[in-house]
């Protein structure tokens, strides 16, 4: 068995913007199943943490239980990492994100993670607008416990076992973007031409990035039958537009013919740019999202590409009015003021 | 592009870059493995069958190999692979005989005269003896080897190692004939011999005749082959204290350190072009430095300074190179005044030049403008059809290992010539594949990449090397030391090959293969498809694989650049698109299909 990665890299490959090396972004060798759909959007992260020039020692992975959730252990070998229990990514999410807003967060979750067990907390994650690229590696089963399958689960795909699904499927994007999250996007872990750029204006998105990456289970889901295969997720994909994320401090290079591209800006100035085909949606908008989405499925089609952005998004401390400062860089002079402050603040109510 | 044909062997033989880059196509890995497992006796065998002389070339090789080696392009420096080989000679069990397919049983009634004996007339002997063809072998030496002997120093290449190599091929039952100057070809052609095949080198030293003072100081004044081998043969055995060696090759090399252990103290090379264009091995170079030999470069020399009869020294110019638009190089003067070096004798090192003032010119044998005989391509054969010509003889100076693959060829073409067949209708290499899979994780060759840096090869202590002459200044790797450097080799035969019709496209190849060879791509031309690559893909001559349509309309390319073949991709491939096999590939020799 292979366990240790060559330390050799190929030697014209350049370093990033901020001096790294690809290889700076990577992580153990992954022991996923050969071929596992998680193993690509590991490397799309690796690849889009790198271009972005994100300094590695900044991320925080956070994750549950599953497959998906073991993911983190195979990128970012140099970021901070928790690996939580199942179905509670988001709640350590939030309380990490709430004592040190200066990080950026990154969570790794399955279907089973996040639509059975962690759906209470999920929800509430997105309902706060909490500022972390959530992530959920689709593959409608439980992979780590040999491919039960989960609440994504289309109705009437088989898998591995032969019995079709006989319950109705959750649409997690449909749900996220109704409960209040600012980027919603649906991509597949076959496509990093579409899924890095989305990954890369989901880590530049202030509020919460909900991605969910359609991953297939090559072990216990890539049967004829079931509709989370490589075979049928490319002969069934349709994408709402294709677009080119231009980060901030990035030289825009491109011209971009007027009335068939839509800017869109986020808060740190990066800028997502949409080309319009027929029809398109607008993706500001979350009712024709939501159609959208509602309608291709109607047609046995799988929409992929940003669905939903809200640029003006308001993200957790801003809705609270928390301080600017990370809570864990205020001393104890910050946090205690004293009895001065304390006579002022009571002087207001009276 | 086209999908890559892997049925042709030529494609994986270009992958393997050493074996590729070998004059005579060594099976390098193979060897190298076999080291790594301490089976001398067959490592040796693979190289005595490619290029017959593995304790001479494991010590002397101009290795060609090294720098195509893929290792160095992953990190400085490539495997050590002709020290490696030494490694398999000496460490070969003493009684290694000549295997049973090599002794003919019985004569084919056809005779050939080979006229010198060194390494190319000696591989066209080993070639051809198995098949029944009786051979005369004619040198003005007592012994065979050719340069090897009276060129090559005892302190790189020790006659004890010569001799054994030489020995097994004339024990195979090549006539000798020593000792003897073949001074017309006429009186050899009227012997009637079936063939003959011209290995005589290129044996003449240039000289610098025009320069002043060259006649009156041509006492201290030597040309450096001819000295070399005066001092082999025990006609010189000192030198004064102070030598100037004029030349920048390894000739140049040879001379200086040789006089250094003859009682040169002042010895100094001085070359006419910058450092970084001299012809000589940067391994030679720095093994003269290190042997207290000052290198002046960018001195052209102008004059010899005789006094009283007596060489006393020699006057220099000293130049920069300028180039012109088409990089042409032309030296040109500082203007500084001229430099004198004293010194007790010159060695001349300045080039080596065909010579065959004993080849009549009416014998139907034409020669071109640069005094080389016209030969068919790739046959060797001359304008008189059965006379064949190889090593330095045929294209001027070169280095054994491209004389061994002279002799080989030359010895198809004798072979076909005295069988009535075409010379262009060559036999083909001799190529099998094995399937190096042993479980879901396990192969059959160490895919995991070792992180050691190239092994040093100890030496003598220089006090003690400078003092004898027939001392080997290289120790070689020990056992240990030849292990730690053989598992450097990173089986650049074990090849990638691809089942396009068993892929899903599923990108773990993509993503697990830590050098960015591969990727699924839309098709277009080579040049355009360099740009899209995941890593850059500048290496030109390093080849593209390219695969049939995949179901998304869409191809694998692999850059075989700097492929480790660790393996991953195939251990990361759901489906066994990848599969690992190991390449073998043979030079055909003379008397195979
Ligand atoms: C100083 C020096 C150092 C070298 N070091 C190396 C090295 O380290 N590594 C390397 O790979 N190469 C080296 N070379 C080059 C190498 O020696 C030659 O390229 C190689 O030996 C050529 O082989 P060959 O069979 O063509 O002829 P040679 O080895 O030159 O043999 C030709 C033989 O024919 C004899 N001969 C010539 N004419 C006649 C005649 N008319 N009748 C009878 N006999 C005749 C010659 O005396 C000689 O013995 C070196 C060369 C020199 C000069
Ligand atoms: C509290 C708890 N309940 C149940 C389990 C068993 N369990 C482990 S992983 C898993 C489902 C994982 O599915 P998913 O999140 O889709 O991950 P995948 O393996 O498919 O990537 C379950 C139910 C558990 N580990 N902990
Ligand atoms: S790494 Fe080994 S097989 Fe590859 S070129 Fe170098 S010596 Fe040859
Ligand atoms: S063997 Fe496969 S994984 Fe390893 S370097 Fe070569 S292409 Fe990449
Ligand atoms: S891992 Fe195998 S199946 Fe997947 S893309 Fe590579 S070759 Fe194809
Ligand atoms: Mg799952």
């Amino acid at each position: 068995m292979t366990f240790f990665r060559p330390g050799f890299r190929h030697p014209d490959l350049p370093p990033n913007e901020a001096g790294y090396e690809l290889r700076d972004y990577e992580g153990g060798i992954s022991t996923l199943c050969a071929g596992c759909g998680h193993d690509s959007v590991n490397a799309a992260i690796i690849r889009a943490c790198f271009e972005l020039a994100i300094e590695p020692h900044k991320v925080v992975k956070l994750s549950g239980i599953g497959c998906s959730s073991k993911s983190p252990a195979y990128f970012l070998g140099k970021s901070h990492g928790f690996n939580s229990v199942h179905g509670r990514m988001p709640s350590i999410a939030t309380g990490a994100n709430m004592a040190n807003r200066d990080l950026i967060y990154l969570g790794v979750s399955g279907d089973g993670d996040t639509a059975s067990i962690g759906m209470g907390q999920f929800a509430h994650a997105v309902r706060r607008n909490l500022n972390m690229v959530y992530i959920v590696m689709n593959n409608g089963c439980y992979g780590l416990t040999k491919g039960q399958y989960s609440a994504t689960a289309d109705k009437g795909s088989i898998g591995k076992k032969g019995e079709p699904n006989q319950l109705e499927s959750i649409d997690l994007c449909e749900i996220a973007i109704q409960l209040g999250a600012g980027f919603v996007g649906r991509s597949f872990s076959g496509d990093k031409q579409q899924l890095v750029p989305m990954l890369k204006a989901a880590l530049s998105y202030e509020g919460m990035s909900f991605v969910d990456v359609i991953s297939p289970c090559v072990t216990f889901n890539n049967t004829p039958g079931s509709t989370k295969s490589y075979h049928w997720v490319r002969e069934h994909r349709e994408a709402t537009n294709t677009f080119d994320f231009v980060p901030f401090r990035q030289e825009i290079t491109t011209e971009y013919a007027e009335g068939k591209t839509e800017a869109v800006t986020l808060h740190d100035e990066s800028v997502i740019y949409l080309h319009k085909g027929d029809g398109n949606l607008q993706i500001t908008d979350r009712r024709q999202a939501m159609d959208a989405l509602e309608e291709h499925k109607r047609k046995g089609l799988i929409l992929t590409g940003i669905l939903y952005v809200d640029p003006e998004g308001e993200d957790t401390h801003v809705i609270l009015h928390t301080t600017k400062r990370a809570l864990n860089a205020l001393g104890e002079k910050d946090l205690c003021p004293g009895n001065d402050a304390l006579a002022d603040i009571n002087d207001r109510f009276r | 592009m086209k999908p890559t044909d892997i049925s042709n062997p030529e494609y994986f033989h270009k992958v393997i870059d050493c074996q590729f880059a070998c004059p005579a196509h060594t099976p390098v890995p193979e060897y190298i493995r076999l080291i790594s497992e301490k089976r001398y006796d067959e490592a040796y065998m693979i190289n005595w069958v490619s290029n017959v002389f593995p304790g001479i070339l494991g010590r002397v090789c101009d290795r060609p190999c090294e720098p195509a080696c893929r290792r160095g392009r992953v990190e400085k420096d490539p495997v050590a692979i002709c020290r490696l080989k030494r490694v398999a000679a000496d460490n070969c069990s003493p009684d290694f005989t000549i295997p049973a397919a090599y002794v003919p049983n019985t004569k084919n009634g056809k005779k050939i005269a080979l006229i010198g004996g060194g390494p190319a007339s000696l591989t066209v002997a080993r070639d051809l003896i198995p098949l029944g063809y009786e051979v005369d072998l004619y040198d003005d030496q007592a012994k065979g080897g050719g340069f090897m002997r009276s060129q090559v120093p005892s302190f790189r290449l020790p006659e004890k190692v010569l001799d054994k190599e030489v020995e097994l091929i004339l024990n195979m039952g090549v006539n000798t004939v020593f000792n003897t100057y073949v001074s017309s070809m006429k009186t050899i052609l009227e012997k009637k011999y079936d063939a003959v095949f011209v290995g005589t080198g290129a044996p003449r030293g240039r000289d610098l005749p025009d320069l002043p003072g060259r006649k009156e100081g041509d006492a201290g004044v030597h040309l450096g082959i001819d000295w070399l081998a005066s001092v082999v043969f025990g006609h010189v055995k000192s030198v004064g204290k102070r030598i100037l060696v004029i030349g920048g090759g390894n000739t140049a090399m040879d001379c200086c350190r040789t006089a250094r252990r003859l009682g040169g103290e002042d010895v100094r090379i001085l070359v006419r072009s910058p450092r970084e264009e001299m012809k000589a091995s940067p391994w030679e170079i720095e093994d003269a430095l290190h042997e207290d030999i000052p290198l002046y470069d960018n001195h052209v020399p102008k004059e010899f300074v005789v006094e009283q009869g007596k060489l006393v020294g020699m006057r220099f110019e000293k130049v920069t190179a300028e180039y012109d638009d088409q990089g042409k190089r032309k030296l040109v003067s500082t203007g500084e005044p001229l430099v004198f070096m004293a010194c007790d004798e010159v060695l001349l090192a300045v080039g080596q030049l065909n010579a065959f003032p004993w080849i009549e010119k009416d014998l139907g044998i034409e020669f071109d403008s640069w005094g080389l005989p016209i030969l068919g391509k790739g046959t060797f054969q001359s304008t008189l059809e059965h006379v064949f010509f190889g090593g330095d003889a045929a294209f001027g100076p070169k280095n054994i290992i491209t004389a061994v693959a002279h002799g080989h060829e030359a010895a198809i073409s004798i072979d076909l010539f005295l069988r009535g067949l075409p010379l262009n209708q060559r036999p083909t290499p001799s190529v099998t594949m094995a399937g190096q899979k042993m479980g879901i994780h396990d192969w059959l060759y160490d895919n995991q990449i070792s992180e050691e840096q190239r092994q040093v090869v100890p030496t003598v202590e220089k006090v003690k090397s400078l003092k004898d002459r027939l001392i080997e200044v290289e120790l070689g790797y020990d056992q240990e030391h030849g292990h730690t450097e053989a598992m450097r080799c990173l089986n650049c035969d074990v090849q990638t090959v691809f089942h396009v019709a068993e892929c899903i496209e599923c990108d773990a190849c993509v993503d697990a293969c830590p050098e960015r060879c591969i990727n699924f791509i839309e098709n277009g031309s080579e040049e355009e498809i360099r740009t899209r690559l995941l890593a850059p893909a500048p290496e030109l001559n390093q080849g593209l694989y390219v695969s049939d349509v995949l179901p998304t309309g869409k191809v694998m390319v692999k850059d075989e650049n700097v492929c480790l073949h660790c393996g991953i991709c195939a251990e990361r491939c759901p489906t066994s698109a990848w599969e690992m096999q190991k390449f073998f590939y043979r030079s055909p020799q003379a008397g195979q299909k």
